[in-house]
């Protein structure tokens, strides 16, 4: 089998290198595209009313929120890094939006504040990771909360009532017939997989999770890199809460509570890899449409709430158990060592690299699943 | 002379490639057995195979004559079967003992008994000729040839019959080589058998008792004695083929040639200091030292992956700022670094993506990749560099080392770059491969790339390179042409006041 395709290769190896790049690039990960199509057969069967135009606008319009917050988060996961603030963002802007002295600029201003206060977040999160080296998790879970309390502290914990009606527009206008938030989330889509699949940046965002020391060493700056990243997430996050504000008319410190765990599942779902270096856009969205349908059905059959999370958690769990599975299948069949399964550990574990790549060093990150470890062999 | 393991007629298969097809091994009580095979023969398997790691298809294990099955590490472990890997599987966190003693800790009701397992260390410590190690030492602490010391203290304890050991001198300095060979001596001395991976054939002479050759998964040729098997048909058996002369012809480097890179007076403290030589454009300079002397700082100071205290680097007359890769490389400097899948490769991407990774903005207008121009690269990249499978889209993964590193080179012809600065660029690569890198860093020469060479094996150091630094303990002690010297001499100078 390999002999044949070496040949083929050989004939035109550019040509096929080619079809392969352009046929594989507008896959769609199967494992979620397969669940979402389950869901929408249960739907359906559950509920005549489910599959109808107007309630797949509501499931798109309720999903533009997360998944808008998710393409920026698809981003920084895949460099292996994770973003924990994106809720308390969402809330920040929101408040910093609705101010009265802001609203007195009207709309323009409304949306210029709101993502300067998005990138601004945003870029505090990159100067932490990048410059402050510290780990992602850290900072942005600093961002979390004291993003949050600058909310409340603005709004004196009370929703402002935005009043501009062009502003609120945006949350109720129907461009062609569809809600102007899901053609932003449509946009930001494109734009997030144009800049991922087809950029030198999100080449190099590949390649940082993957391996950062590799990638530096490279000669690619890796600090800006990271900066830019959180700065973009930031930059979704405030997109979505202009989306959600305009719908609730007000901005509140107490929105996008736990939105940063929907979006990290959704991404996750969606098979990118919580330990970077792969992962997709397409499958980002499906993940967020999953959840979505899933809510979807449980508010058509009038369900409580707690069975619908025990779903979503049993949900997660079975995606990436299923991943999982297909991600291991062929390394174990090469017989090779998976040295870098834990590049996640590593890449947030480490700032100089240089500095552990002795072998101890090694011998640490190797640490997983490898076959046959003396002592600690059990585990296998 | 009783037979403590046999393996008969393993076989293994990974998704239709057989790692292993009918490998036969006799290892006698008492023994060192070497296993020589290039990347690929299936060793790393046929020990898997003994680690529980995996279970082979079909074939028989024998151990003391009755058949045995390891299912799974553990098994291996109660039947005495012990394997040292190349990357230790330490935790550098832990103290010496508590190393040692990892996942069989001596206890009495749940109550760790701390003392028993301290003096047990340091007796085992003490019988390999290590008693300097205290056992409250933190692992993390020592050397890589401490840390080995430590694992073969942890098989002595285990009580183990056979250790397995793949390529324990990889990462050892010559005297630290030395130290090792004794240990083993304590082992077998202790009728203990070792099966020792390696690529060097000078070892094997010097430790080994017999040989097995493994080749594309079979064994070629079983429990030959050593003494009485020559070099040149080990390599045969090994390749098939006979390997003469591997290094490529030296051309004169012109006198006018003009001088590339230039350092001057680089220290870093506990690493090394006041280093001041040049390159010239097509020269390959080769900086000889043992593991631990200061040569691979020295290059990672040259390349601004870390910082240097003092001293200039300049390539063509400019300065290159400390302590910044992304500048050295964008005014034209390479770096093949030392530890290949932790600092170079992109190891779940493919191999396209990696030979391309520094040359990023060569394919791309405003940001926005050319695939086709990238691809059109890679593929010609792979040709000339006879990397092997030829497929692009193919994950780096599933590369044998010496392809891996080929195309870690080839990254840096992908960029153009006129001064490469390769560490150990043979490491880990076998035979075949090496020639063709060889070939390929001379052929970079030719075309008036400035090179400088570290390497560990200093017959590499010096048929490759024009001219030779030696370094020791931080230091250049001396230069000389790489034809008007020999390797005794170096190696002299290399160890020259040193343990040994």
């Amino acid at each position: 089998m390999k002999t044949a395709e070496t040949t083929v290769a050989r004939a035109h190896p550019a040509l096929v290198a080619l079809q392969r790049i352009k046929h594989r690039s507008v896959a769609v990960p199967k494992g979620p595209a397969l669940v979402l199509v389950v869901l929408v057969v249960v739907g359906t069967l559950l509920s005549p009313y489910f599959a109808t135009w107007s309630n797949v606008l509501t499931m798109l319009t309720s999903a533009s929120v997360i998944g808008i917050i998710s393409v920026g988060m698809t981003f920084v996961i895949i460099s292996a890094g994770i973003d924990l603030s994106v809720g308390a963002l969402v809330a920040l802007v929101a408040v910093v939006a609705t101010m009265d002295s802001v609203q007195q600029g009207g709309w323009a201003l409304m949306i210029a504040v709101a993502l300067a206060t998005g990138l601004g977040a945003g870029l505090v999160n990159g100067l932490l990771v990048a410059y402050g080296h510290l780990v992602p998790f850290i900072a942005t879970l600093a961002m979390l909360a004291s993003a949050r309390g600058v909310a409340e502290l603005i709004s004196g914990g009370t929703p402002q009532t935005s009043l501009d009606e062009t502003f609120n527009q945006i949350g109720s206008a129907k461009p062609f017939g569809i809600p102007l938030p899901v053609w932003v989330f449509a946009a930001v889509v494109v734009v997030g997989w144009f800049l991922l699949n087809r950029t030198t940046f999100g080449r190099r965002t590949f390649a940082l999770g993957g391996n950062r020391e590799a990638t530096r060493l490279a000669g690619i700056k890796i600090r800006k890199h990271i900066l830019i990243l959180y700065t973009l997430s930031g930059l979704t996050a405030a997109i979505a809460s202009v989306l959600l504000t305009a719908r609730l008319t007000s901005g509140s410190n107490a929105v996008g509570t736990l939105y940063e765990l929907d979006a990290i599942a959704a991404v996750i779902i969606g098979g990118t890899l919580l330990a970077g270096g792969r992962g997709t856009i397409a499958g980002s969205v499906l993940g967020v449409l999953i959840f979505t349908v899933i809510t979807n059905i449980f508010v058509l059959k009038n369900l409580e709430t707690d069975v619908q999370n025990i779903a979503k958690g049993v949900i997660i769990a079975g995606a990436v158990l299923l991943q999982r599975r297909r991600q291991n299948a062929p390394e174990r069949a090469q017989g090779h060592h998976n040295e870098q399964r834990n590049d996640g550990y590593d890449n947030f574990s480490r700032t100089n690299g240089w500095a552990v790549s002795d072998k101890a060093g090694d011998a640490r990150r190797v640490g997983g699943p490898r076959c046959g470890r003396v002592g600690v062999g059990v585990h296998q | 002379m009783t037979t403590l393991l046999s393996v008969r007629g393993a076989v293994k298969q990974f998704a239709g490639v057989r790692a292993l097809d009918s490998v036969d091994l006799d290892v006698i009580a008492g023994e060192v057995h070497c296993l020589l095979g290039q990347n690929g023969a299936g060793k790393s398997t046929l020990i898997k195979v003994l680690a529980g790691a995996h279970e082979p298809d079909s074939g028989e294990l024998l151990l003391d004559g009755r058949p045995v099955r390891i299912p799974d590490p553990r098994a291996a472990l109660d039947l005495g079967i012990v394997t040292i890997y190349q990357e230790l599987d330490v935790v550098p966190g832990l103290r010496v003992y508590e190393n040692v003693f990892l996942g069989h800790e001596l206890a009495r009701a749940g109550w760790e008994q701390r003392r028993r397992m301290r003096a047990a260390t340091t007796d085992a410590l003490v019988r390999l000729g290590h008693p300097e190690i205290a056992p409250d030492a933190e692992l993390g602490d020592l050397s890589p040839a401490g840390q080995q010391v430590v694992c073969m203290a942890r098989a002595l304890l285990r009580e183990a019959r056979l250790v397995v050991m793949d390529e324990p001198s990889a990462a050892l300095a010559s005297h630290e080589v030395a130290n090792l060979f004794r240990v083993i001596g304590e082992l077998t001395a202790a009728g203990i058998a070792v099966i020792y991976i390696t690529h060097r054939l000078a070892e094997i002479r010097q430790i080994g008792d017999r040989v097995t050759v493994l080749k594309d998964g079979r064994t070629v040729s079983h429990g030959l004695d050593i003494n009485a098997t020559s070099d040149e048909t080990l390599v045969r058996l090994m390749t098939g083929r006979d390997v003469a002369n591997t290094f490529p012809p030296r051309r004169v480097v012109a006198e006018n040639a003009p001088e590339l890179l230039r350092v001057e007076r680089l220290n870093r403290a506990g690493s090394f200091a006041d280093v001041s030589f040049s390159i010239r454009a097509g020269e390959i300079v080769g900086l000889a030292g043992l593991v631990g002397s200061g040569r691979s700082e020295i290059l990672g100071s040259i390349y601004g992956a870390i910082h240097p205290d003092s001293g200039e680097v300049t390539l063509d007359g400019q300065p290159l700022r400390p302590g910044d890769p992304a500048m050295a490389v964008r005014r034209g400097l390479g770096l093949a670094p030392e530890e290949r899948k932790s600092q170079a490769l992109l190891l779940d991407q493919a191999v396209y993506r990696n030979l391309s990774l520094a040359s990023l903005e060569r394919f791309a207008t405003a940001g926005v990749m050319n695939r086709r121009r990238e691809m059109t690269e890679a593929v010609a990249k792979i040709q000339s560099l006879g990397v092997r499978p030829t497929e692009p889209r193919q994950s780096i993964r599933q590369l044998s080392g010496g392809n891996q590193q080929k195309v870690v080179v080839g990254r840096w012809l992908v960029r153009e770059c006129r001064v490469l600065l390769l560490d150990e660029p043979t490491r880990g690569v076998d035979v075949g491969a090496r020639a063709d890198l060889y070939a390929l860093i001379r052929q970079l020469a030719d075309t008036g790339v400035g090179i400088l060479l570290v390497s560990s094996e200093i017959p590499e150091v010096l048929g490759l390179a024009d001219r030779v630094l030696i370094v020791r303990q931080g230091r250049v002690i001396a230069e000389c042409a790489a034809d008007e010297t020999d390797e005794e001499q170096v190696l002299s100078l290399l160890m020259k006041g040193s343990a040994l």
